[in-house]
Order: structure tokens, then sequence, then C-alpha cells
């Protein structure tokens, strides 16, 4: 469904969307101003920059390339575009960023996105099929496991299907909740794990007792068996079922704004 | 001292088959021109070890010169998959190639350690993940002060180092700026390094926060205007985004990658960014250190 236009619920002339727009506007929504936040490439990178043209002008943005507090007018390509480093308070190596900064505890939420997803959060972004002779290489670990170990908080940004939202990962490259209630202190890692996971359809929060996803809120328009059809597993559903706030046209504006500077766009400005 | 020499000079003197080759660059400064003369040399057997191998290391292993890749994150950011290696990986093309993958603060630390000439350091990471029990090189400690268990890496040596900066002097002092990734770590952690550098000016005026890599800890130093390209090099040129996009049509077949490769690095010896320089200072050879 994604790319297909929604309309928010409600009367009124609010402009169309996609899920995908849903999906980015709530991760940004996620992150609260003054958020000292460790960003992935990619969808993670759109959503936190979204948050700081809108609600959280004093989001700190780090990313992994060693570049802290970086305010790009364009969401970068990369984690290290040039942008991040002249924009940033300051650059520091990568030793340094990844032991005195995010080892360290000093980063608040961790955004991460993934190829799979299971019911505890851990997270695959190594494999599809068996490591030693895999259907699909992904990229890898990269910083996610120690992000996903070590900050305050992590947001995941996935979208919902079948192929994502798996019983069984291929890969456990970042470690969620393990398998389950006190498996992180086990494992000694000392961050909070995933507190937030924001697809397509809507968001989900890990139960406080079982550790195990619950779907909370639905995206304006999306069906409750959608969901469950779009989960690989008996997907735990709570007993007060939000719907999301459609995004306003304020939101849609500067993200698309932004998208529209992306990419590409450091040859092109606007 | 750091010899200055010409590029395919120091390729063949600094770089041998079977050698464990880290060219890093995390994405700023990526060395491109020495890895492609490495290609025209047609290097074999090599180890190629970096945190984040992308399009160059995509295009090394196409070319048949990778046995091995030690990596952390092997894709084309913000894009997609690296298709050369995925090829090698999942089908064994244009041969199998072997993987040693870590995390970003595992690989990292690895040459931390080789960097201090220590045989391992520990670190927070790893614990719960599927990499224990299949990256080598890894395994777990027990702190001797607090009882805590933790990953434990061991050193990396490379056998040579290649990085990429803004500049050197006639003397063959090093000074590096913007994002400096694990590029110091990995020329202190190597036997041998190269450094290709953008211009060669008579004095390095310090700048804040650059990385400086004194002479006596550098074997060479070539002279490669654009060198980085299409990665970036701060304060001389962009990075040129359109070109990673492009690289994924041009990557994902075979032939169409080989003769990609064919026309714009092995029939091009000295195009702009590789070429030789003639400036008369002498080789005074040997290694680094």
């Amino acid at each position: 469904m994604t790319g297909a236009e929604v309309h928010p619920d409600g009367a009124g002339p609010a402009t169309p969307y996609s899920p995908t727009e849903m999906m980015t506007v709530a991760a940004a929504r996620a992150l609260a101003d003054g958020t000292v936040c460790f960003v992935g490439i990619g969808a993670p990178s759109l959503a936190a920059n979204l948050a700081r043209r809108t609600h959280a002008p004093d989001l700190v943005l780090v990313y992994e390339s060693g570049t802290i507090g970086a305010k790009p007018s364009v969401p970068p390509l990369s984690i290290g575009d040039g942008e991040l480093a002249e924009t940033a308070d300051t650059v520091v190596s990568v030793p340094e960023i990844f032991t005195y900064w995010l080892q360290a505890g000093r980063i608040d939420v961790g955004f991460l996105g993934a190829a799979q997803i299971d019911r505890f959060a851990n997270l695959n972004s190594t494999v599809i099929g068996p490591y030693d002779r895999p259907q699909v290489r992904l990229p890898g670990a990269g910083g996610a496991p120690e992000i996903a170990a070590a900050c305050r908080s992590v947001i995941v940004l996935i979208r919902q299907n079948l192929r994502t939202f798996v019983d069984r990962l291929d890969f456990r490259t970042s470690v969620g909740f393990g398998d389950g209630p006190g498996h992180r202190e086990r494992l000694g890692l000392r961050g909070g794990g995933p507190q937030l996971v924001i697809t397509d359809l809507g968001i989900l929060r890990p139960d406080p007792a079982t550790c195990e996803l619950v779907l909370c809120q639905l995206h304006p328009g999306v069906q409750l068996d959608e969901v469950r059809a779009r989960t690989g597993w008996d997907l735990a559903v709570a007993d007060e079922l939000t719907v999301s706030e459609p995004p306003s046209d304020a939101e849609l504006a500067a993200l698309r704004a932004l998208q529209r500077r992306e990419a590409k766009g450091s040859l092109t400005s606007d | 001292m750091a010899a200055l020499m010409s590029l395919a000079e120091a390729v063949a003197d600094l770089v041998h088959d079977g050698d464990t080759v880290a060219m890093e660059g995390f994405t700023h400064l990526i060395p491109f021109a020495a890895g492609h003369e490495v290609i025209r040399q047609r290097r074999r057997d090599l180890t190629l070890v970096r945190l984040t191998p992308d399009l160059l290391y995509d295009q090394l292993i196409g070319m048949g010169c990778c046995a091995k890749l030690v990596f952390s994150w092997g894709g084309n950011p913000g894009v997609g998959s690296l298709h050369r290696f995925r090829d090698a990986v999942e089908r064994g093309w244009p041969n199998p190639v072997t993987i040693e993958e870590h995390t970003h603060a595992g690989l990292t630390m690895r040459y931390v350690a080789g960097a201090q000439d220590l045989p391992f350091l520990p670190l927070r990471a790893y614990a719960g993940t599927d990499l224990v029990g299949r990256t080598a090189n890894l395994a777990t400690i027990r702190c001797p002060f607090t009882g805590e268990e933790l990953a434990a890496v061991a050193a990396l040596r490379p056998d040579v180092a290649i990085v990429h900066a803004q500049q050197a002097d006639r003397r063959g002092n090093v000074q590096l700026w913007g994002i400096s990734g694990v590029q110091k770590e990995a020329v202190l952690a190597a036997r041998r390094s190269l450094v290709t550098v953008e211009e060669v000016v008579d004095r390095l005026e310090p700048r804040p926060g650059a990385v400086v890599l004194p002479s006596w800890v550098v074997s060479a130093v070539a002279l490669a205007p654009g060198g980085a390209a299409p990665s970036y090099a701060a304060g001389y040129y962009e990075r040129d985004n359109a070109f990673y996009e492009a690289w994924d049509a041009i990557s994902r077949d075979r032939d169409r990658f080989a003769a990609w490769m064919a026309e714009h690095v092995l029939r091009a010896p000295a195009t702009v960014g590789e070429s030789t320089v003639g400036d008369g200072v002498a080789r005074n050879g040997g290694e680094g250190r």
C-alpha cells in the first residue's frame, strides 16, 4: 500500500498523504525537543531532520561519522556528507564517537531501521536466508548493535509486512529484548532498549511485563485485520487502540520541502 | 620519513599479492585513486579491511583482487546494495570471498589496539547478537576489577594502510581535516602506509581539529589531486552523490561493470586525479617505521 494516497478521516480539505509520509511524521513527533539522537541513515535521518524543522529545533543529531550536533539544510545521502561536518557542534573521530559518546551512555535515543524485526524487537540487518549461503546479503551491522545496546531508548522505523515482521529472524544483528524479560540485563546491556516501533500501519510498544511488542496505535484508515495480516506472529493488541493524528499541512509541507532537497540534493537548492 | 613518489611507484612498492590492506575513509576522503592503481597493477589474494566497504571495495572485489573481506557495514550509503560484493558472497563471482564481519565499534577497536600495539582491547559490544560465535578475532573477557563480562577484539595490524588526505608538505608530513574516520588508527596500526594527497604545499597551516600524521609514521606520500572522487575532500570538492546513485545500475550487471572498469579504470592510468608527480623529490624508500 506504500505510495497509495490516504485522505485523513474526517471532513475538511486536509492534504492527502502516503503511508510512508505518515510513518515519517509519526517518527518525527516521537522526538522531543532537546533530545540527543543517534541517527541512522535513510528514513530515520529524514524523520529526525523533519523533527528539527518542526517541533524540535534543539534536537541534537549525532551521526556515526563523528558529527555531533549536525544541522544539515539538506537530508544527507550518507552518514558522512560534508554538510554534517560543516554544521556540527564538533566532529570527533570514529573511535571517539563509539567509545566516549555511545558506549558511555550519553545518547538519549537511538533511531534505527532494519530488514526484519521480531516480536521482541530484535533486528536483522545482516542476511536473508542462511548466513553461509545467503539469499540476500544485506550491508550488515554497522553501528546498530551498539546503538541498540547503549542508548537510553531506541525507536525503530520499519515498514510492516510479512517479509519484515517475522516470527523468527534469519540473523540477530541487534538486540531488542532478546528472548524476553530479563534478557537485556543478563547480557549486560545498559540502555533501555526499544520503546517505540513505528511502521507505515501504526505504532507498537513493548509490554512492560512480557517485553513483547503490542500494537497501540493505528494510522488513519488502517484496519486492525490488515495489521494482523501483515505480521508474521500472533500480534498482541492494546485494549484501547488509538488512531494517529494525520500529518498536518505544516508537517507535510516541511517533509516535502526536505525531500525535494534530499539526496541528489547537494547540487540542487530550494 | 615518508618518501614522495608517484602513485604507481608507491603501490608497486608497498602493496603485494596476499597482503592485508586497509583503505580507510568514512564516507569522506576515500582513497579511490590509490585503489584504482591497485586494480591496474592486478594485485591478487588481498585481505581487504574497512569499516564501510563501499564503491571502491565493490570495484576491487568485482575485479578479483579480494580473497577475504574484514568489515562492519557493506553497502552503498543511502542507495542500497553493493552488487559486486553481493555477487561474490552469494555466488562466488568472480571468486569466492570469505568474510570476517564486525560491528563498527568492534572493528574500530581492532584498529585502536593495533595502533597502540596492544594484543586486544575490551568493549561493550556484540552481546546477544548472532555475530558471537561466527566472527573471528572476537572473544569475551572478564574484567579483573569489576568482574563484568565484556567483549574483546584482537588487534588488527594490516600490512598496508592507504588513506587520502588534503595536504602534505615537502617533507611528507600529512594533514587531513573534516570527518576523519579511523584513518589515523589505520595508519598507526599498519606496518606500511601510503597517503595520497590533494596537494603538496610548502608549509602545513595548522587547522582546528585536523589530524596530522608526522612524516616519520608514513611510508610514502603520492600526489593524487581528485583522488578521493567520487567521495569528497572537504575544502576541495563535494561528494558526487549522483555517481553513487548511478553506480547501482552500473554494478548490477557483470558485463556492464566489467566494461565500465575497462573504460574508466584499466585504460586510464593517468586521468585527472591520478597523475603522477614529477617534482624531483628523490625517493628515500623503505618502510615508514
